[in-house]
């Protein structure tokens, strides 16, 4: 990860000991061992002073830089509050107590090592527990020794520090891992196992030299095998089934109930009354195939989370201030009217009204733009931004839920689950199927009754129920679903669950919001007015924005990519101004037009300006625009000529002209667009009967994600930031979106094709129940047979088309 | 043939015993977490001597 050191200059550079990154401005040194700052030191020092540098020895240059990590100590004062700490903790009783911090930065054994031997660093910790892949450690400590603000300070001493947010408060998220699922597969998979073995010798002329009484116990054993399976391990299925009927609807779990229960009675009737042998084997294999089928569709990725709302991003705790003394005070309790303080770098956590300091807000979070706009004292500053340079203060105009981007999370339509208006097409088909099956199980049964022979007609009619019970029909969609859902997650392309296909191929409308989905802040178009830049002022300008971390100077480096930088005495970097620096007796400024005194009248609007001067007398400037993603192009062409496509965008008219230029004409376009109303524009689609899909990135897109049939949050960094939504697509995978929604559709073409086999199957089997031929050898038989042949036809073909198509790249 | 009737009952016990032991596994949280206990087991129980350290460091960088 960021320990990748370019070996080819690393004798040249001291490279820090810690973190493994150059060491820029200053080397520290202990023994021969260099630092690039004191932060890194300092973790060092801890570490060798416990004895616990072997953390160095697992993975080479373990450590992340310490440089940007604020250094303030009542950060952490918040954690005082009792109220906070009971919910933050997992357990507690008189002497010990269980946290679990979510800590992003372990990556590598060396953090793993470290957070396992936080007991030798402080006694009152008892132990520490890593869990790698959720990225989560669970602490154990005395709390008498040790207090929970302290393990935090020792974590952040160590270059650990936890995130701790809003909605780690808020509400203790219980993980839900089904592993009921898990428990009913097993039973059901163990007592098949043993039922196979005891009905096997039914199958064999030689079982009848075991004599009478060896058939008869394996017959009851199969009863009591039988038991569990179908009072345990089927229960999903009586549940979902009755459901359906009370709503009047017959879902796919309402035929595979009634197969189940006349397995069952019938079996228990073969079994006692006519001691014959019984269906038990085939219930059992049944249940296991059916619950196999479920387990596979149910593919979760624990890293991602779908479910974020705003709370997940804002902090716990905010500084107020009380007469000029700091106090931090917990989120939850901040109140209208309070004068609080917003450092460089931290979240402003609710509406409010700037009083003192100069402000760079950087909305990143929000609108998917990272260049920060600047507020003057007296206006109002929305939550949700980043404050970039000096402290502010700032009065609270609106408690932190009521804001301009939380409120809508007061909206109806994030208080309602999203319910699943559209029909699986798998529960269409059973309706059908389950009426049918009855209407030929009664045919045959008054057939025999009226020549008379009423005994064959109960024969007739069970057997039609057990022989056309849809394990196979059940069991396509899964595998289907399950199969694409994985072929999707090989595509960076991860969906909350298998609905979200169905949904996805029923898609009419799509919805792009602009800034941060159809633009990208690395695809910036760069340009130059004013005086050509000769090659001796292009190193300056590249030295000089390479010292600022600044989103337009990262910009205008990456323009001047090539050119090799000057070594400039001092380069003084104004916060939310510019760049100033005196090269060869010359003042030399870069930034904003009040900063090197230039008039922004007259100039081209809908992107940013730096400006650059010598002396004070202006060169010329930079226009810096947000570029389109690359390809974006093709895909808004590709989705177009099949579905209508709509623009939302926040910002101003003015853009219109550019995106007609390069999407054409027949997208439908809208601007000044805020959260609410972006919600509102879906809300009022849907009500016109339109399947919408959403493609966002930011939390102002969450309302509108929220609300559309299927939301897909785009992201640069998959594991870092999503609102919720029903999919999360790597932004580098977005040329594929059309080919994916192509799938959704094939996917469902896929699932008939197997509908259509795994109905040869049962015409087959109800063409000798009818007849009353079927005996529990030719149902042992025909059954194992059709799911299994089901379930490779399913997922053959579905990574086969992927393949094909381009979505993956290999078949396996 | 009446020891097929001892052997049925070991069986079962057998087979009854282990999706017991699944169970509790699984109860346990044994597999909530399939990536770190591989990493887990290859650490040394006890830090080395500092000399050695040194070495071992500059090997493992290159």
């Amino acid at each position: 990860m960021s320990n990748q050191i370019k070996t080819s200059i690393s004798r040249e550079i001291s490279i820090c000991y810690h973190c493994g990154e150059e060491c820029k401005d200053e080397i520290l040194h202990i023994g021969e061992k260099n630092f690039c700052c004191t932060g890194c030191k300092l973790v060092f020092e801890v570490l060798s002073e416990s004895n616990l540098c072997t953390y160095y020895e697992i993975a080479d240059k373990p450590g992340l830089s310490q440089r940007s990590v604020s250094g303030r100590e009542n950060r952490f004062d918040y954690l005082n509050d009792m109220d906070i700490v009971r919910k933050l903790v997992d357990f507690q009783n008189n002497e010990e107590t269980h946290i679990t911090f979510s800590i992003p930065l372990i990556h590598c054994a060396s953090c793993i090592w470290l957070l396992e031997n936080l007991h030798k660093l402080h006694s009152g910790i008892i132990s520490g527990r890593v869990d790698f892949l959720k990225k989560k450690v669970q602490v154990k400590y005395l709390q008498d020794k040790i207090n929970l603000k302290e393990l935090v300070r020792l974590l952040s001493r160590i270059g650990y520090e936890p995130t701790i947010n809003l909605a780690d408060v808020d509400k203790k998220i219980v993980p839900v891992t089904d592993k009921k699922l898990i428990y009913k597969l097993a039973v059901a998979g163990f007592c098949f196992g043993n039922m196979m073995l005891f009905s096997l010798p039914e199958y064999f002329a030689e079982a009848e030299l075991l004599g009478a009484g060896f058939k008869k116990t394996f017959n009851y054993l199969n009863v009591m095998l039988s038991l569990p399976v179908f009072f345990y391990a089927a229960t999903d299925y009586y549940r979902s089934a009755w459901l359906s009927i009370r709503n009047k609807a017959v879902n796919m779990d309402v035929p595979i109930a009634i197969g189940i229960v006349t397995l069952f009675t019938y079996s228990l009737f073969d079994i006692f009354i006519l001691e014959n042998e019984g269906y038990m084997d085939t219930l059992g294999g049944l249940l296991f195939f059916l619950l196999i089928g479920k387990y596979y569709q149910q593919k979760t990725y624990d890293t991602l989370s779908f479910d974020r709302d705003y709370k997940s991003y804002f902090p716990v705790a905010v500084t107020k201030l009380v007469r000029d003394e700091e106090e931090v005070i917990p989120l939850i309790k901040l109140n209208v009217g309070d004068i609080i303080k917003v450092r460089n770098e931290e979240l402003i956590p609710a509406d409010s009204i700037l009083i003192e300091g100069e402000a760079f807000v950087d909305y990143s979070f929000v609108t998917g733009e990272e260049v920060p706009v600047a507020k003057r004292k007296g206006e109002l500053i929305y939550a949700g931004g980043r404050q970039k340079g000096k402290a502010l203060i700032l009065t609270v105009q609106k408690s932190p839920s009521q804001g301009y981007l939380t409120d809508l999370w007061n909206n109806d339509s994030f208080e309602k689950e999203k319910v699943n208006s559209l029909e699986s097409l798998a529960n269409r088909i059973s309706a059908k199927f389950t009426f049918t099956v009855l209407a030929i199980a009664l045919g045959a049964l008054l057939f025999w009754g009226f020549s008379g022979q009423l005994s064959m007609g109960v024969l007739a009619f069970t057997s039609v129920l057990i022989i056309t019970c849809p394990c196979a029909l059940a069991m396509s969609t899964p595998f289907t679903l399950g199969n694409t859902l994985r072929v999707f997650g090989q595509g960076k392309f991860f969906l909350k669950n298998s609905h979200v296909i169905e949904k996805l191929a029923k898609v009419d409308t799509v919805v792009f919001d602009k800034t941060g989905t159809l633009t990208s802040t690395a695809e910036a178009s760069v340009k130059y007015f004013g005086e050509p830049l000769s090659a001796e002022s292009k190193s300056i300008i590249k030295s000089l924005v390479s010292q600022s971390t600044h989103a337009l100077s990262n910009r205008v480096n990456s323009w001047l990519d090539g050119v090799k930088g000057i070594k400039l005495e001092e380069v003084e970097e104004i916060s939310g101004k510019g760049l100033r620096t005196i090269y060869k007796s010359q003042e030399i400024r870069l930034g904003s037009a009040d900063f090197v005194g230039a008039k922004k009248e007259g100039l081209q609007e809908g992107g940013n300006h730096v400006f650059l001067a010598v002396e004070g007398t202006l060169l010329g400037y930079f226009f810096i625009q947000s570029g389109l993603r690359k390809g974006i192009e093709n895909v808004v062409a590709a989705i177009k000529e099949k579905i209508p496509v709509h623009f939302l965008s926040g910002d101003q008219d003015h853009e219109r002209v550019n995106l007609t230029k390069v999407f054409g004409n027949h997208i439908l376009m809208n601007f000044n667009q805020g959260p609410s109303d972006k919600l509102a524009y879906i809300k009022n689609l849907n009500d016109n009967g339109a399947h919408t899909l959403m493609i966002g990135d930011g939390l102002n897109d969450a309302g509108a994600l929220r609300e559309s049939q299927v939301g897909i949050a785009l992201t640069d960094k998959i594991t870092n930031f999503s609102p919720a939504s029903d999919a999360i697509m790597d932004a580098s995978m977005i040329q594929k979106l059309p080919a994916f929604l192509d799938f959704t559709k094939t996917s469902r073409k896929i699932i008939k094709a197997s509908f259509g086999l795994s109905f040869t199957y049962n015409i087959v089997g109800v063409y000798f129940a009818v007849q009353g031929l079927v005996s529990p050898v030719f149902c042992a038989i025909l059954m194992p047979i059709s799911s299994i042949s089901v379930v490779v036809f399913t997922t053959l073909t579905t990574n086969y088309l992927a393949y094909k198509r381009g979505l993956k790249d290999k078949i396996w | 043939m009446e020891v097929i009737f001892l052997l049925i009952a070991i069986s079962l016990i057998l087979a009854g015993s282990f999706l017991f032991l699944f169970f509790r596994a699984m109860k346990g949280g044994q597999f909530d977490d399939s990536h770190t206990p591989a990493i887990r087991i290859l650490f040394e129980n006890e830090p080395k001597i500092k000399d050695k350290k040194e070495q071992s460091t500059s090997i493992k960088s290159k």
